[in-house]
């Protein structure tokens, strides 16, 4: 392996701005984890337009910082208020919420810090091995394998979204619906634009991600009954002791590794990643029954797991230009607003661009351990900021921010518009996440596929013979078509009344992870 | 690689590790020990949905269905009109076509779940708030070109801390000039960004 890209992508992080947006970048996204409302994907979507001024490195820079930065603070409110911020700190709930009840909320962030610190580092580490090697094996991708690749995609994300599968596909398709609007780059015949110039070119990337994910997610949380907020306990001392790291250095390893893994596969990601850890741990645990009582394992391995499965979930998007899940799907469309489109070229094309940000991970680790060990204090205080306060000034800034784009209205009634859709997405079930993946990847997945119908000349079986692509979309079918027949079967044997419709959904899916698995 | 699905069982199902001890722990208090890990997960999750609205009836769920199958065959019949092609010689219409047609069938599949559908919450009287931040931020758009972004900004402050958010009157006042002060600082004086603005 070549070394000197990586020295000097060193270079490019130690660039002042980078450095400082780095430290912007984690501080939001310790911010957003810690804070309710707005996730990784809402805060990364309303942030886009600032990008636009920045250099691409920089930008991205600062967005993968908010994405990993979220895992840490997702924690802090899993430990001290039972409250995931993050879906990827659910399991965290469990110990790390005993943990605080028994006085030892310290403890518990202290090792969530440490593992998650640990996973991440290690996964970048693997990350800088793994994807040169993955990157190099898919430069031979033609337009068939990349189809199938973009459906495979697309359908793992659906698949694994929260929610019910069917909605979620269903908003899969309207994403591609909506990337086929505007001009056909084969023939130039306009498409679904009802005569208006603005839509001519398309619809763009950050009204679309701005409005579904950032103001959707507002106009949700509008009509949740407010909570009473609790007093967070409180944070004593939030080193671990020697006795605690001892014993939860293992659950770090292994569950930095199952990040890693898991944190690959499209649509794995960090929740499955901190789920699979916790159940490895209880499952090698000599006594089981102390989890969910405040086993520092239980804290240690989901969070190792998240933070390294944030972390290696860069891979697809960097090497094949496919985004492994709804957060990587804004950072994939930051990308090519900057002009940058990310695929196997990216590594020997744009050097500077992809270790900058690799690297770029280390510095924001640190930054992370130094913020969530002696600064703690300060984002537990920030846990008093109420929703209703933080509801308009988001707001304000998503549409100022929807202007400054293209300076234009057009794109603020855009923005709302794609609000209402989102608000009303969330309320009837449908997860908006699939219809952004869906609309980025659109038109790589029309493009290739029509280029791959004339290559095999219009006989669709080409896709089959070709030993990659043939794999993929039989992986594809695999995932498509057995969970739908399998729960069909179980309802053929169960009698219908006492099959309830939410424990079906459930198993369906983590049946379909299992074989993605 | 182990599935998060097979861990969760195996820690208190049968055929788990031997004794697995789950069953006698003195553990009535805390539910994550005796539940499934799938379970103890979804009960975090519903904990988190308490504040929300009920699930809706069956019929939203069948208008909804019939929403998406309307959806699809309006694609459908507008991708026909593009050109439908063949796998030969794709035209325009041909992806759009095969999206939409997919789109048709997954809504039919839809309506054939829709009574057994619950993850749609019913439209309650909280419902208007959102309309009415819609259109808080529908006036915002029509003012900021007439008289700039400030007053507007104001307002539209105003109205989500003062009725939506129901914080008190001197809080709304305060925080709402405070975000414009800043707005302008940053935006106006700062970034020079072109946005409308009245001073």
């Amino acid at each position: 392996m070549d070394l000197a890209p990586v020295i000097d992508g060193f270079g490019v992080v130690l660039e002042p701005t980078n450095l400082l947006y780095c430290l912007i970048g984690v501080v939001i996204g310790m911010l957003i984890g810690v804070l309710p409302g707005l996730g990784p994907a809402a805060t990364i979507a309303i942030l886009l337009p600032i990008t636009l001024g920045l250099e691409p490195v920089t930008a991205i820079i600062m967005l993968a910082g908010i994405f990993y930065g979220a895992q840490y603070g997702g924690t802090i409110t899993s430990v001290l208020l039972r409250l995931p911020g993050e879906a990827s700190s659910v399991v965290t709930v469990f110990d790390g919420h005993a943990l605080a009840r028994q006085g030892k909320a310290g403890t518990a962030l202290g090792i969530a810090a440490i593992g998650s610190f640990v996973g991440g580092t290690v996964s970048i580490i693997v990350l800088s091995v793994v994807a040169p090697v993955v990157a190099s094996f898919a430069l031979d991708f033609g337009p068939p394998e990349y189809t199938a690749l973009a459906l495979l995609g697309i359908l793992l994300v659906s698949t694994v979204s929260s929610g019910d599968r069917l909605k979620a596909v269903i908003a899969a398709c309207v994403g591609l619906l909506l990337a086929t609007v505007g001009r056909d780059g084969f023939t130039g015949a306009e498409r679904f634009t009802f005569g208006s110039l603005e839509l001519a070119d398309g619809l763009d990337f950050v009204p679309i991600a701005m409005g579904l994910f950032g103001l959707g997610e507002i106009l949700y949380n509008l009509e949740e009954r407010h909570r009473k907020v609790q007093a967070p306990a409180t944070v004593a001392n939030v080193w671990p002791s020697r006795a605690d790291l001892r014993q939860s250095s293992g659950a770090i390893g292994r569950g930095s590794v199952i990040g890693f893994v898991l944190g690959i596969l499209p649509g794995g990601g960090a929740v499955l990643a901190s789920l699979a850890a916790y159940a490895v741990e209880k499952r090698r645990a000599k006594h089981p029954e102390r989890f969910g009582q405040g086993a520092v394992e239980g804290v240690a391995a989901p969070e190792s797991a998240n933070n390294a499965a944030a972390t290696s979930s860069f891979i697809p998007l960097l090497t094949l230009g496919i985004p492994a899940n709804a957060t990587m799907a804004v950072i994939f469309g930051a990308l090519l607003i900057q002009g940058v489109s990310p695929g196997p070229q990216l590594v020997t094309q744009e050097p500077e661009l992809f270790w900058g940000v690799i690297n770029s991970m280390y510095v924001g680790n640190i930054l992370l351990l130094v913020m969530s060990l002696p600064l703690v204090g300060l984002f537990v205080r920030i846990l008093r900021v109420r929703a209703t306060v933080l509801a308009p000034i988001t707001v304000l800034i998503t549409l100022v921010g929807a202007y400054t784009v293209n300076n234009s209205v057009f794109d603020i009634l855009l923005v709302i518009l794609f609000g209402a859709l989102g608000y009303l997405m969330k309320k009837l079930g449908f997860d908006p996440g699939p219809l952004v993946l869906a609309f980025v990847l659109g038109s790589l997945l029309e493009d290739s596929l029509r280029r791959s119908l004339l290559i095999f000349d219009g006989d669709a079986t080409g896709f089959f013979t070709r030993p990659i692509s043939g794999v993929l979309l039989v992986v594809f079918l695999l995932v498509a078509l057995l969970p739908p027949v399998r729960a069909a079967l179980r309802r053929r044997r169960a009698t219908p009344a006492e099959n309830e419709p939410a424990a079906t959904t459930t198993t369906t899916t983590t049946t379909t992870t299992k074989e993605s698995v | 690689m182990t599935a998060p699905h097979s861990g969760a069982h195996a820690a208190t199902g049968p055929g788990g590790q031997p004794a697995a001890g789950a069953g006698p722990a003195p553990a009535e208090r805390d539910p994550a020990a005796e539940l499934s890990l799938e379970e103890a997960v979804h009960q975090v999750e519903a904990e988190e949905h308490e504040g929300r609205p009920p699930a809706a009836g069956p019929l939203a769920n069948v208008l909804v269905a019939a929403a998406v199958v309307a959806l699809g065959v309006a694609a459908v019949v507008g991708s026909a009109a593009l050109g439908v092609g063949s796998a030969r010689d794709p035209d325009s219409g041909t992806f759009p076509l095969l999206v939409s047609g997919a789109l048709v069938l997954l809504g039919l599949g839809l309506l054939a779940v829709a009574r057994r559908t619950e993850d749609a919450e019913r439209f309650t009287g909280a419902s208007w708030l959102v309309v009415a931040g819609l259109a808080s931020m529908v006036g915002f758009v029509a003012l900021i070109g007439v008289i700039g972004f400030e007053i507007p900004a104001a307002l539209l402050a105003f109205v989500w801390l003062r009725f939506l958010g129901h914080e008190s009157w001197r809080t709304s006042v305060v925080i709402s000039l405070g975000v414009v002060v800043a707005f302008y600082l940053l935006f106006v004086a700062a970034l020079s960004v072109p946005i409308p603005h009245l001073f």
